[in-house]
């Protein structure tokens, strides 16, 4: 198991930062009622795990229980997309743009059919306040397997029973289902105007959690039915102090200044930074002061690119670039991140402000059109190419500047 | 427990929205001419347009309430909005169905409220969100709006009266709702936060005011997580973190930077405001609102900002790569400010798509 998977925090007071975050989320959990919420933020700063946690908060353990699903169904137009759920006795995880122009009918049907149905577990714990425990429990066993045509009878029976128990020993507090929409930001705006009206129709039987990195991409209407909550990045001490704890865990020795290196390469993501703490770990163990934290090979070709950009501005130097583009890109690095990256290591190689300036417009301008248009490597080669334009003009500028001042300083002698 | 749960996730807007035309606040003109043309039952169409957050809506149902009755409303009165499927499809048999049916008797009738309604003799369509209908719907409705305007009346609400094609507006009388007046929205946050027992100060009021730019909508849903998050007492700087806006101190650093003339200070900037999770539609606004209101910028340099910052503001309309155009944005208001030029700024390849 990664480490990233195996300390990853489990409950609200467990969090190591935010900490005034965790203690609102469970005081809203601790009344048994949440709003709809919605967690934006930065990757790698926590948002996932904030919602596991402030689930396990209204449910208890059991939320942890998962299964994992595949399910298929047709769309109005006969096409047939398929989609794969997390789910617990408590709550649906679903990524609806994972199937990529459907996702409208994914939120239209898949969605809609799981705010309606509810969740076992609160039908079982209302049944649990009236009855008896176990009268409850066969009762329900009975009464759900009957109604339950899509799933086996024998699943659903376990599954009611093991809830009805969980409800009626907590007194059955929460009595929604929760559906967790990861990456909403990356939804179509269709699929996002169908999710308004399902947020207010079934909010009785149903919450809605949204995960997302860019609340702009998130249309209006639907921001305001959510509470929204800001996940910041952990600043770099933060992340030094996560890693720390996560060593002494693990009985490895971290040296102040290699935790340091590790969270400033980290760029504030903490996932990246555990990640990068075992790679380093695998690589080169005891730690030595002058060892360089282990990134991914992927920024490291980037930054090579980019010194090889630097370095020569020809056609033939553009060809070599693409050859490198294309391995980036087979690679499945995407393409806004290529461009990015590449764009950030040019104007830390560039000579002055002057060319770096024009390197982030034209980067901007290659990201809208790398947006709009289909065929990547146009866009990503374009940008080099103008990259190199501005690069060689600097250069020639310069070196007129310095022939000018040396024909001045004798002239003004003179 | 259970029983006082849903009322405590009901959205204030819905548990707060006027019921009575009396109730709607600071549009007294619409609502004193509706009130005229409903005493004596001659309604023309209508068309409500305005920003959001108005009393657009809320002014028409408590109208149909008014004139329907609680029995009555619910066969007369069809609501469509923008999640109901809309297309020309939807004119030509949805509501062309519902608009050629006939109204029953329209003799008076007591209803459940003991209230006398004067049912009156038409039926009542409204299209909310009436902007985002297509072209061809709103061709598909001229004639539909004529012929049946014997039974049935229409109300189209939209935000701008530009995007309705003009024989739907000539058809309709027009009513412009003007955005909520600080006094009106003040008073009414008062008696919200009375009904749910909040004590908040003065202060925070202002900042609920400043935030929601007179709609009332955006100023309760921000009171009402803000009260869900930080419990009964908001700060003014708490009010501005519920609702997502970019906080006074990072605008000022971020426009303290652009006034230096450091390249890696900007971009650093950058870097942590996007970290931090603000949404660049957030720093736009903020900036925009900073921008303008600056002592201290020459006309010249606060319109190209101005005019980066729209750029920016499209840009985030189209679902751009935040980090890169919040750096983008940042060092072309750094050009602005200290006057300097490079050539991307005049190549049009580097500017509009």
């Amino acid at each position: 198991m990664l480490w990233v998977d195996k300390h990853r925090p489990t409950s609200l007071d467990k969090m190591d930062y935010h900490k005034d975050l965790s203690s609102r989320l469970s005081s809203l959990a601790a009344h048994g009622e949440i709003p709809h919420l919605m967690f934006f933020g930065p990757a790698g700063a926590g948002k996932k795990t904030r919602v596991m946690a402030t689930l396990r908060a209204l449910f208890g353990a059991g939320v942890e229980k998962m299964r994992l699903n595949h399910r298929s169904f047709k769309t109005p137009t006969n096409r047939t997309l398929e989609i794969t759920t997390v789910s617990s006795n408590y709550h649906v995880e679903i990524n609806p743009s994972d199937v990529g122009s459907g996702d409208r009918f994914v939120v239209q049907e898949v969605i809609k059919e799981m705010a309606q149905s509810g969740s076992m577990a609160a039908a079982a714990s209302v049944r649990g306040l009236a009855s008896t425990p176990s009268a409850a429990g066969s009762e329900e066993a009975s009464s759900s397997s009957s109604s339950s045509s899509s799933s086996s009878s024998s699943s659903a029976a376990a599954a009611a029973a093991g809830a009805a128990a969980a409800g009626s020993s907590r007194g059955g507090r929460a009595t929604f289902k929760v559906v967790v929409l990861t990456d909403v930001d990356r939804l179509s705006r269709e699929a996002q105007a169908a999710l308004r009206r399902t947020m207010e129709l079934y909010t009785s039987s149903c919450r809605i959690i949204l995960i997302c990195e860019s609340a702009s991409r998130v249309i209006e209407p639907v921001r305001s039915r959510c509470l929204a909550l800001r996940i910041a990045a952990p600043t770099q001490p933060e992340i030094m102090n996560v890693l720390d704890a996560v060593a002494k865990k693990e009985g490895v020795e971290l040296p102040k200044a290699f935790a340091a290196k590790l969270s400033r390469a980290s760029e504030r993501n903490l996932r990246r930074a555990v990640l990068m703490l075992e790679a380093s770990k695998i690589s080169n163990y005891p730690f030595t002061p002058a060892q360089m934290p282990q990134t991914m090979d992927w920024q490291r070709y980037i930054e090579a690119l980019a010194g090889d950009i630097a370095g020569a501005q020809s056609p033939g130097s553009l060809l070599a670039a693409r050859g490198k583009l294309y391995s980036l890109l087979i690679n499945c690095v995407p393409a806004d991140v290529i461009l990015r990256t590449l764009c950030h290591c040019l104007c830390t190689r560039a000579p002055n402000d002057f060319a770096r300036h024009q390197i982030v417009s034209w980067a901007t301008a290659m990201e809208g059109r790398l947006r709009a248009g289909s065929k990547e490597i146009f866009h990503l080669e374009a940008f080099v190419a103008r990259a190199m334009q501005v690069l060689k003009g600097v250069a020639l500028q310069m070196a007129e500047l310095q022939a000018a001042s040396a024909a001045a300083a004798p002239a003004a002698s003179v | 427990m259970a029983s006082a749960a849903p009322a405590k996730t009901m959205p204030w807007v819905e548990k707060y929205r006027p019921r009575r035309m009396d109730d709607v606040a600071h549009q007294d003109e619409a609502v004193r001419a509706l009130k005229k043309a409903m005493e004596t039952g001659n309604l023309p169409h209508l068309l409500f347009y305005g920003p959001p957050g108005t009393g657009k809506t809320s002014t028409i149902h408590a109208a149909a309430a008014e004139l329907y009755g609680p029995t009555l409303v619910k066969k007369l009165k069809m609501e469509l909005n923008a999640s109901d499927e809309r297309g020309i499809q939807v004119v030509r048999e949805k509501i062309k169905n519902f608009a050629s049916g006939v109204v029953g008797s329209s003799a008076a009738v007591a209803d459940a409220d003991g209230k006398m309604h004067a049912a009156p003799a038409f039926k009542l369509i409204i299209l909310d969100e009436a902007d985002s209908l297509t072209s061809a719907a709103q061709t598909a409705l001229r004639r539909t709006m004529e012929v049946h305007s014997k039974v049935t009346r229409f109300c189209l609400i939209c935000n701008y009266v530009s995007r309705i094609i003009e024989p739907l507006v000539s058809r309709c009388a027009v009513f412009r709702f003007k955005p909520l007046a600080p006094e009106a929205m003040r008073s009414r946050l008062q008696h919200i936060a009375e009904g749910e027992k909040l004590v908040l100060a003065e202060a925070t009021y202002d900042a609920l005011l400043r935030i929601s730019h007179g709609d009332m909508r955006k100023a309760i849903t921000t009171m009402q997580s803000g009260a869900a998050l930080f419990g009964g007492d908001l700060s003014p700087a708490q009010v501005i973190e519920a609702a997502g806006e970019l906080p006074d101190p990072m605008a000022d650093r971020i426009l303290n930077v652009v006034a230096k003339t450091d390249f890696r200070q900007v971009q650093t900037a950058a870097k942590d405001t996007a970290l931090s999770g603000y949404s660049m539609a957030a720093v736009v606004d903020k900036l925009f609102d900073r921008v303008v209101g600056a002592a201290d910028m020459s006309d010249l340099v606060k319109a190209g900002m101005l005019e980066r910052l729209a750029r920016a503001s499209r840009a985030v309309a189209e679902g751009c790569d935040e980090h890169l155009h919040m750096l983008d944005l940042l060092l072309a208001m750094q050009r602005c400010q200290h006057g300097w030029v490079v050539p991307t700024d005049s190549d049009p390849d580097a500017g509009e798509l």
